[in-house]
């Protein structure tokens, strides 16, 4: 018998029938495709696979139950290593990960491990998730600052240990960019609260609606608690810094994805929170920020949603998976093509971008080849709508109230690999110390964290 | 979820709340807001924090009823909760010892100007105080504000009480007679952009307070930007104060027109 070579295609909505609600877009895998998938599995006994999950998913171990049929097994090995698979299996970058590891990359595709991941989460939540046998409380209290994926990972795995944990998050709901920024048709938000559920089942505690540096000081809490994990995350939006962007019709990508997400802009006026978008929408960036705007502007009644980008197709941040989807919905790429302005009416109102075309030069400190702009190159075209996803730096708030914890140029918080600060009760992970990343490593960044906090905890007895 | 343990209706559409919200309490300063949510299908709002009472663990908030949110929140009583109160937000005011200060407040803007004119005092200024709105019967915290007040001013459009015009013609009469060290003035837009034109011609020290649309308020959405000098802020954490002298007005005016419509239509729906 020959193996197959590529991974069975996940069933999806069409992309003329999904740009008009906002229900996800793929169905994922049923039962046999998920067996027949996991059969294609070589087990290799040095678990390659494995090196490139951040979270240190046994993959050949559930993978393995999912080939025997024995899906609860399987869930109870992913549920030991990893708090949110419902997550990690829709967003994270795998063929970066896991599957860029994969031995069967030799051979053609490598293993649908996202998939197979994904799938067993939904079939647990199905039948109801139950919670593991908790340890021993440890008499030690920790709190954990963002209840993003990173402060989610390391509150989740603190619990495991036995240790009490308190999540204190600025919003009015939990999940950070899960919840805020990554649109309903990508992540359900049922899907982000049923996990955060379950992480709650492990005994972790969440409060909203404190700001800290604001509501708590981290002083506060490091005289209150016995260690502290900050998973702030990179919130800050960047800017163009061009003529007009604050005209009426310039949005960050961050404000515009917080309404339509998290506020429920897309269901205004049940929801109270309203957003405009406009016939013709225009996106600067190509991340994955910049595909789920120029998605979401498409199901919000935009007849025309541009991508402009001022480098070439190769140099596109976002995942293939992502650009594919936006193009399948009929986004339209405008690429080495830079604004450099905005132009408004009498009363301040976007009307039109002015734009340059460019060429790639020579590489810049990226490695990628930067973007020169043509003379006379300059065009105008008439929008409703900008979207700025140019990128976020580290929220600043929390590293500019504290004196003695160490910044990076970038405004992070400065971290070894394990999460310790310069402060030795201050941890912190996830984007706020490495700058925008990936939910992954945040997830990753959290683990390790949670790790080096039980062994401080331990030899501070 | 946040008790409401206090009402009070000031004038026909501007109402008191007094909420319990202890960490809040605890922390606020002059010049801060909080950000609340009614309930699961609401919006979130910035309203400034006018009282707050740290033993008991509560915070005042002053409104005006304009749109969907503050009519459904004039609407609540004492027993009621709302969702969600996080705060306290933005830098507070900087109150220090300035000598004489003249501090403006316009329409619902007095609410928030009450606790600076009341920590400014407490700083050893001399505080004088102009208050201005619509009609006399618009006006807010006339009693409170005048006890902590070494001077105190009134105006209306109407002349139904006081100077009849503008608190600026009254602030321009002040500055005539006084040296003036500091304005601090809390209001409409176009009532602090005016203010603002008077003191730059004499080079006094202008504060006002600005209240651009907000979501998060943790300085994640860029969308109360304004503009500063030509630079762009963020009024959430940036602010909500800055140099009167250095605020493009016209900029803020427009960008909080920017839901007008999608705003009557929710409320028009919900048959407010
Ligand atoms: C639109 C969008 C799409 C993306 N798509 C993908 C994708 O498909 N795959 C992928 O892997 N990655 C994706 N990313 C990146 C990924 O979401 C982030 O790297 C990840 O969420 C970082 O996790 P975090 O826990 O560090 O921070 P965040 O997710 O940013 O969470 C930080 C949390 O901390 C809270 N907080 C901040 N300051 C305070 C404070 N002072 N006090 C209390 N709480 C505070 C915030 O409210 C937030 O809830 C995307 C990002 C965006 C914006
Ligand atoms: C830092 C800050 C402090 C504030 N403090 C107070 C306060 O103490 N008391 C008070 O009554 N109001 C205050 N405001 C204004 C208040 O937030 C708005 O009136 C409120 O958001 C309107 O919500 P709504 O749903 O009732 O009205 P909407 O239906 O949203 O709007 C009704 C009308 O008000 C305009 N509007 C909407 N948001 C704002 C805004 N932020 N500022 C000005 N106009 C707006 C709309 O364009 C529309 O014309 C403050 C605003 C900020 C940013
Ligand atoms: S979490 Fe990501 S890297 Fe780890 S197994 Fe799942 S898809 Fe692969
Ligand atoms: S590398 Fe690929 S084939 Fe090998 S065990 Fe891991 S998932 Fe299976
Ligand atoms: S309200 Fe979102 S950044 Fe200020």
């Amino acid at each position: 018998m020959s193996i197959r070579r590529t991974k069975p295609e996940m069933p999806e909505q069409s992309p003329r029938e999904r740009i008009k609600n906002f229900q996800e877009v793929p169905f994922g895998y049923g039962k046999e495709i998920a067996t027949l998938e996991a059969n294609r599995c070589l087990q290799c006994k040095n678990k390659p696979c494995m090196k490139g999950c951040p979270v240190e998913i046994d993959i050949p171990g559930f993978v393995a139950c999912i080939a025997k049929g024995d899906f609860d097994k399987a869930a109870e090995i992913i549920r030991a290593k990893n708090n949110l698979p419902a997550i990690s299996g829709r967003v994270c970058p795998y063929e970066k990960q896991c599957e860029g590891e994969c031995t069967l990359k030799k051979l053609g595709e490598p293993l649908g491990i996202g998939r197979l991941e994904r799938f067993i989460a939904d079939y647990e939540r199905e039948k109801g998730i139950k919670p593991p046998k908790r340890p021993d409380p440890t008499g030690k209290h920790i709190a954990v600052v963002g209840a993003g994926p990173a402060g989610l990972t390391c509150a989740g795995d603190l619990a495991r240990m036995g240790h009490a944990v308190t999540v204190f998050e600025a919003l009015h709901d939990p999940g950070g960019v899960l919840m805020y920024g990554i649109p309903e048709f990508r992540l359900p938000k049922t899907i982000v609260k049923s996990e955060v559920e379950y992480v709650k089942s492990l005994g972790v505690e969440v409060i909203y609606d404190v700001v800290v540096g604001k509501t708590i000081t981290v002083q506060e809490l490091m005289d209150k608690y016995d260690a502290v994990f900050i998973g702030t995350g990179a919130g800050l939006p960047k800017w163009l810094n061009i003529p007009g962007e604050n005209l009426d019709g310039v949005y960050s990508a961050n404000e515009f994805l917080t309404r339509v997400n998290m506020m429920k802009a897309y269901r205004f006026p049940e929801f109270d929170t309203p957003v405009k978008v406009g016939k013709i929408v225009v996106t600067f960036g190509a991340g994955n920020v910049a595909m789920d705007c120029a998605r979401t502007a498409l199901r919000l009644k935009a007849e025309k949603s541009y991508i402009f980008y001022r480098r070439s197709e190769a140099e596109m941040p976002a995942r293939e998976e992502e650009i594919e989807h936006a193009r399948q919905e009929g986004v339209i790429f405008k690429l080495l093509t830079a604004p450099i302005r905005f132009i408004g009416d009498e009363k301040g109102i976007l009307k039109e971008v002015e734009y340059l075309k460019m060429e790639l030069g020579e590489p810049d400190e990226s490695g990628r080849r930067r973007p020169v702009p043509l003379p006379g190159s300059e065009e105008k075209l008439a929008i409703d709508t900008a979207l700025v996803a140019i990128g976020q730096s580290p929220n600043p708030l929390i590293p500019q109230s504290m004196k003695d914890l160490k910044i990076g140029k970038h405004g992070n918080i400065t971290t070894d690999d394990d999460g310790r600060t310069s402060i030795p009760k201050i941890f912190a992970g996830g984007d706020i110390a490495t700058g925008a990343a990936t939910v992954i490593l945040a997830m990753g960044a959290g683990k390790r964290a949670a790790r080096t906090i039980d062994a401080y905890l331990k030899k501070n007895i | 979820m946040y008790p409401i343990v206090e009402k009070k209706v000031l004038s026909e559409n501007v109402k008191l709340l007094k909420i319990n919200a202890p960490l809040v309490a605890k922390k606020a300063l002059p010049g801060q807001f909080i950000i609340l949510r009614i309930d699961e299908k609401g919006e979130r709002i910035p309203l400034t924090i006018a009282d707050s009472d740290p033993k008991k663990g509560t915070v005042s908030i002053i409104f005006l009823e304009v749109g969907k949110t503050t009519k459904q929140l004039g609407l609540l009583n004492v027993g009621d909760s709302l969702e969600n109160f996080a705060g306290p937000l933005g830098m507070p005011s900087e109150v220090k010892k300035y000598g004489t200060v003249v501090c403006v407040g316009g329409g619902v803007g007095i609410a928030p100007l009450f606790p600076i004119v009341k920590a400014l005092k407490e700083a050893g200024n001399r505080v004088i105080s102009i208050l201005g709105a619509k009609t006399a019967d618009l006006l807010l915290l006339e009693k409170e504000i005048h006890t902590f007040s070494d001077e105190f001013y009134i105006a209306t459009d109407d002349g139904s009480k006081g100077h009849k015009g503008f608190v600026s013609d009254v602030l321009q009469q002040i500055i005539d007679k006084h040296k003036v060290d500091m304005v601090m003035a809390i209001g409409p837009i176009i009532m602090m952009k005016v203010v603002s034109n008077v003191t730059k011609k004499y080079n006094i020290k202008t504060l006002v307070s600005l209240n651009p649309i907000m979501v998060d308020g943790t300085g994640m959405c860029g969308g109360c930007r304004v503009s500063i000098d030509g630079k762009t802020k963020f009024a959430c954490v940036d602010g909500p104060e800055f140099d009167g002298h250095k605020v493009d007005y016209d900029n803020l005016m427009l960008r909080n027109r920017r839901f007008v419509h999608a705003e009557g239509e929710a409320c028009r729906l919900a048959g407010a």
